[in-house]
């Protein structure tokens, strides 16, 4: 049982990274990596939400949608629920933990319209993981999104006074650096 | 020129959703694998874009203000789950090999960016041409890509072996990588022929800044400012 949940936890996080080879969440990864700062907080927002949306998501699957016959649904209602979960947490941690509020509260919004979030949940779903499963892979998924994005936002900060060619200057040096981050997460499908 | 031939120019010329509006990333680096995937993810899209255009654009004048986006979004995921069941029975192997991705065809910023933007504001039929449009410019776009990556990186287009046998395909243009180059290539060529597009800046801005207006690329710019205000 342990070593099939590490499994899971270390292929979600590191050999089937969701942003370096599943992209998802490509926009904010983008675009959020200006500074390590901004980009260590958009990930333990996206860490805080989907672990959150993938209990909530779940336990719907489990005791709502599977027992009624209703899996078809699933799109629908996860998409439903995901956003909604964004708005009451964002109006809990408003309320009761302002601190981490402040450090976490712009990038709860965005994080609505990260595909990660829904996709963690179809995949628990179409990978037949149960609740336990379903938590690993979303925490596992997080954590390698972070890791994705705050390696992006140390290069990016360190390209800052580079002499970058023109027509490279912006998105496709950043599209570049990507590029080869991927490669460099593929050395770790040697792990499994 | 006829309004509604003016939709679909300029879907998929003068706002092509990719090559323009730089909108729907994930799909397009996910699935451009081969020309193939690109063209059932583009079609796909499409008729989803085109059914949630009509409906949103017939509904409204009763959906009420406040909740537009929840109920766009119930609009598009119905018909998502739909494509997704129709894929599933009729083109299995195609289903397989887009996968997870299907699904994310909600959360795809064209479509909501589409009903934002301009099925709220006009009847159905007007609203079904621009989906037309912009579903076809998508569509394009990735076919565009995935043959692309699909010569470089496998020697073949459409599954049909193109290149001499002395050709030794460059398989990484076929993996995650590859997709994030060729992406590269793409905008660092917009910003040498300083053509429009939202990654140099240049493409026209127009409607309200909604969940997502597009421009993901340049979209953390106002996260920034706005926690500096803070």
């Amino acid at each position: 049982m342990m070593k099939e949940l590490l499994v899971i936890a270390i292929s979600s996080a590191l050999v089937s990274n969701v942003v370096l080879s599943q992209f998802l969440g490509i926009c904010s990864f983008v675009g959020v990596s200006k500074k390590v700062e901004t980009a260590a907080g958009m990930g333990g927002a996206v860490i805080f939400v989907i672990t959150i949306a993938s209990i909530v998501a779940s336990l719907i699957y489990d005791f709502v949608l599977a027992p009624l016959g209703m899996d078809y649904l699933k799109t629908i209602v996860f998409i439903l629920v995901i956003a909604a979960l964004v708005q009451i947490v964002e109006m809990f941690l408003k309320k009761c933990m302002v601190s981490l509020y402040n450090a976490l509260g712009v990038f709860l919004p965005l994080i609505t319209t990260n595909c990660a979030v829904l996709g963690v949940a179809i995949t628990n779903v179409q990978s037949g993981y149960g609740f336990v499963q379903s938590v690993v892979n979303g925490v596992g998924t997080a954590i390698g999104y972070t890791i994705a994005i705050v390696l992006l936002a140390g290069i990016r900060e360190h390209m800052e006074g580079n002499d970058i060619p023109y027509n490279f200057q912006g998105s496709p040096i950043v599209l570049v650096t990507a590029g080869l981050m991927a490669i460099a997460f593929f050395g770790f499908s040697g792990l499994l | 020129m006829n309004k509604y031939i003016e939709r679909i120019y300029n879907g998929i010329w003068k706002e092509n959703p990719i090559f323009v509006q730089m909108l729907g990333l994930c799909p397009t680096l996910a699935v451009t694998t081969s020309a193939i995937n690109g063209l059932g993810m583009g079609l796909s899209t499409t008729a989803v874009l085109v059914a949630a255009n009509i409906l949103i654009a017939a509904l409204r004048k009763i959906i009420p203000d406040g909740v537009r986006l929840p109920a766009e979004i119930v609009v598009v995921a119905s018909f998502v789950t739909i494509v997704d069941m129709l894929m599933e029975g009729f083109v299995p192997s195609l289903y397989s090999s887009l996968g997870l991705y299907i699904p994310l065809i909600v959360v795809n910023c064209i479509i909501l960016g589409r009903a934002e933007a301009y099925a709220m504001k006009n009847g159905p039929i007007l609203s079904a041409f621009d989906g037309i449009g912009m579903g076809l410019g998508f569509t394009i776009a990735l076919v565009l890509i995935g043959s692309f990556r699909e010569i470089l990186g496998a020697g073949t287009i459409f599954g049909v072996t193109v290149t001499p046998a002395s050709y030794q395909p460059i398989s990484i243009f076929i993996l995650a990588p590859g997709a994030f180059f060729v992406l590269a290539g793409l905008t660092a060529l917009q910003n040498k022929l300083k053509a429009p597009s939202a990654t140099n800046g240049s493409a026209k801005k127009k409607g309200k800044k909604s969940a997502c207006s597009g421009d993901c690329l340049s979209c953390a710019g106002h996260v920034e400012e706005s926690k500096e205000e803070k």
